[in-house]
């Protein structure tokens, strides 16, 4: 027998792949140039959450306007996050790095509960329901769907057709070579957390449409994010951008079958499993 | 003089202390920092060696819900709980330790396989809310009478004291057998370098293995002994990522390498929590948090070695200072 029902929730899985992928394409960037993990990178979203808001319904800017503003200021998150914190550790053992933005994540999250408190907040928008045989989809997950592909995209485009871009994949290629060709690695270093920061931005703007904003949303979908970026393979951006639609099948399919956290302890055990099997990501070669 | 006399007139001292008369409020406080002293004490037995385990809520929470759950449901006593429940956690451990360090899983890697596990028992727990309860958590069944010791439960909060702080005893000690075994030199070699200490004869995924599931062992009695003393739990309190960094960062706070360092974490993060609290009230919701925070950062980057660390370098360097060369002859630094 057919089953409309699990057609609609591979295809609404295919559609949470697309923000997934979006996700960890900036903390991927972020890895594979500046070698450090952004554990706190969720928590950048859940700012750019709070900021669009904040604006749209505390100042009345209009969505479009406050998106950008947010995504700016998700992206100037990421340069000060790199200067003040990221820096000074930068030649310190790896889980230094990995440690200290865990210690951002323990004070963006605090200050989003001073600031706004424990409240769940929404936009109080009503997106249409898009009908196609028998299944229903929400439209800002097809919206989300569409926009996390444009910018995925349009990043690929920036880091192989840009003068720029071609410096941001050298410095990652080689961390030592780079500077005597005269790239500048600080200057590249902060234009990566800018554009990772960005893409922040850009997914809070995709997540800010369908779920309800508080100030532990980061850790929902943080977790998920840096186990698709190992599964891909740390910095393999094609590698994460497959493995967010593999594990968003599991989340969708497993949450029909089972429930929603069932399809969650299905990828995370996934996961454990495929760390045994390919250590250095899915798609390595 | 014999070096175990300070450490015996501070335990003495430690036993006499709930003589003193001290209310409720302050007693809680010190059980508090033992049961959290012993379980970042646990989780500094592996992390000390490099292995950043940041899934370490996967062994509280099985202590805790475990024991909580065969009580409940079967009234099965939590003295054969508990060893259920750490058997449980040995056997996750080595499940998921053996292809880890078979296969070099180090550094960023492990952290977040670890981190992965975690999140595995808190959405396990969620799960299985017809049993657990859900995010809503559960209350251990109390006996009528408040105390017994077939169900470790004991309603006068001084008996539970000692019942902490002979676990906090166990932890420093094992800390201490751990510091003095080969096992040491093993993991530290292979912390350094894998091969080179492959290659000198350590077989480095035993040794691993072994300190692992010792960690995770001490860290589900850690669980069980929360659940018993707060008779309440929940997935977000034993579980997932908050708890799992919260251990990682009291350790780091308190100093990672040496033997007081956890507990003087867990006294300082209790002690800025209840400072906080105090000064600012209960209305402020996270204020204690940004700041936790804040210093955490603050901690990594100037003070990586802890408050224990930081503070044996400085009394090192003091001591030195008398007994150096004569002016003149001291090496110009």
């Amino acid at each position: 027998m057919f089953d409309t029902f699990l057609l609609e929730s591979v295809i609404n899985g295919i559609l949470l792949g697309g923000v997934l992928a979006l996700l960890a394409l900036g903390l991927n960037l972020i890895f594979g140039v500046i070698d450090v993990v952004w554990i706190c990178y969720a928590e950048l979203v859940m700012i750019g959450m709070y900021a669009i808001w904040w604006l749209h319904v505390y100042y009345g800017v209009p969505l479009p306007g406050a998106i950008v503003s947010a995504v700016m200021v998700v992206a100037l998150m990421g340069v000060l996050l790199h200067r003040l914190v990221i820096e000074p550790v930068l030649g310190k053992p790896p889980i230094n790095q990995l440690l200290v933005t865990g210690g951002v994540l323990f004070f963006l999250q605090a200050a989003a509960t001073l600031a706004f408190g424990i409240e769940f907040r929404n936009l109080g928008l009503r997106m249409p329901v898009v009908e196609f045989g028998d299944m229903f989809f929400s439209f800002a997950r097809l919206l989300a769907f569409g926009t996390a592909l444009a910018g995925v995209l349009l990043l690929w485009l920036f880091l192989t057709r840009s003068y720029l871009g071609t410096a941001i994949r050298a410095i990652s290629q080689d961390r030592e070579i780079m500077p005597l060709m005269g790239v500048d690695p600080r200057r590249i270093y902060l234009i990566t957390s800018a554009i990772g920061g960005g893409m922040a931005g850009v997914a809070a703007s995709l997540l800010v449409l369908q779920y309800d904003v508080h100030p532990a949303i980061g850790l929902s979908f943080g977790p998920i994010t840096f186990m698709i970026c190992v599964m891909g393979g740390l910095g393999n951006m094609l590698g994460g951008f497959l493995a967010a639609f593999v594990f968003a099948q599991f989340i969708s399919v497993g949450g029909y079958f089972f429930q929603i956290e069932w399809g969650y302890v299905i990828a995370f055990a996934f996961f454990i499993a495929m760390m045994f099997i390919r250590p250095k990501g899915l798609f390595s070669r | 003089m014999d070096k175990r006399i300070p450490a015996v007139i501070g335990i003495a001292a430690l036993a006499a202390v709930p003589q003193l008369g001290l209310g409720n409020y302050h007693l809680h406080l010190l059980i508090t920092v033992l049961i959290w002293g012993f379980v970042y004490t646990s989780w500094s037995v592996m992390g000390r060696f490099g292995m950043v385990s940041l899934g370490h809520g996967a062994f509280l929470g099985v202590g805790a819900y475990v024991v909580t759950m065969l009580w409940n449901s079967y009234g099965l006593t939590p003295w054969l709980g508990i060893p259920a429940a750490v058997a449980m956690s040995m056997v996750m451990a080595l499940l998921v330790g053996y292809p880890c360090f078979r296969f070099r899983i180090v550094g960023h890697y492990f952290a977040l396989v670890t981190l992965a596990l975690g999140e595995v028992v808190r959405l396990t727990i969620v799960g299985l809310r017809d049993q657990t309860g859900g995010s809503l958590g559960m209350t251990v069944t109390a006996v009528p009478d408040g105390t017994s010791l077939l169900a470790l439960q004991f309603g006068e909060r001084t008996v539970f004291f000692y019942v902490a702080l002979l676990v906090w005893l166990f932890g420093l000690w094992v800390w201490r057998v751990v510091d003095r075994s080969m096992l040491r030199y093993a993991l530290e070699a292979s912390s350094e370098d894998e091969d080179a200490a492959a290659s000198v004869g350590v077989n480095v995924t035993r040794a691993k293995l072994a300190i692992t599931m010792l960690s995770a062992a001490m860290t589900t009695l850690g669980g069980a002994l929360y659940a018993q003393y707060q008779m309440y739990i929940n997935p977000e309190t034993v579980s997932g990522i908050g708890i799992s960094l919260q251990i990682v960062f009291a350790v780091i706070a308190g100093g990672l390498f040496t033997q007081l360092g956890p507990t003087v974490g867990a006294m300082f993060t209790l002690l800025l929590a209840e400072t906080l609290r105090v000064s600012f009230g209960h209305d402020i919701h996270g204020l204690d948090g940004t700041v936790y925070g804040l210093l955490l950062v603050l901690f990594i980057i100037y003070m990586p070695k802890g408050i224990t660390g930081s503070l044996a370098a400085l009394l090192t360097r003091g001591r030195a200072e008398p007994g150096a060369p004569a002016a003149g002859l001291a090496p110009s630094r």
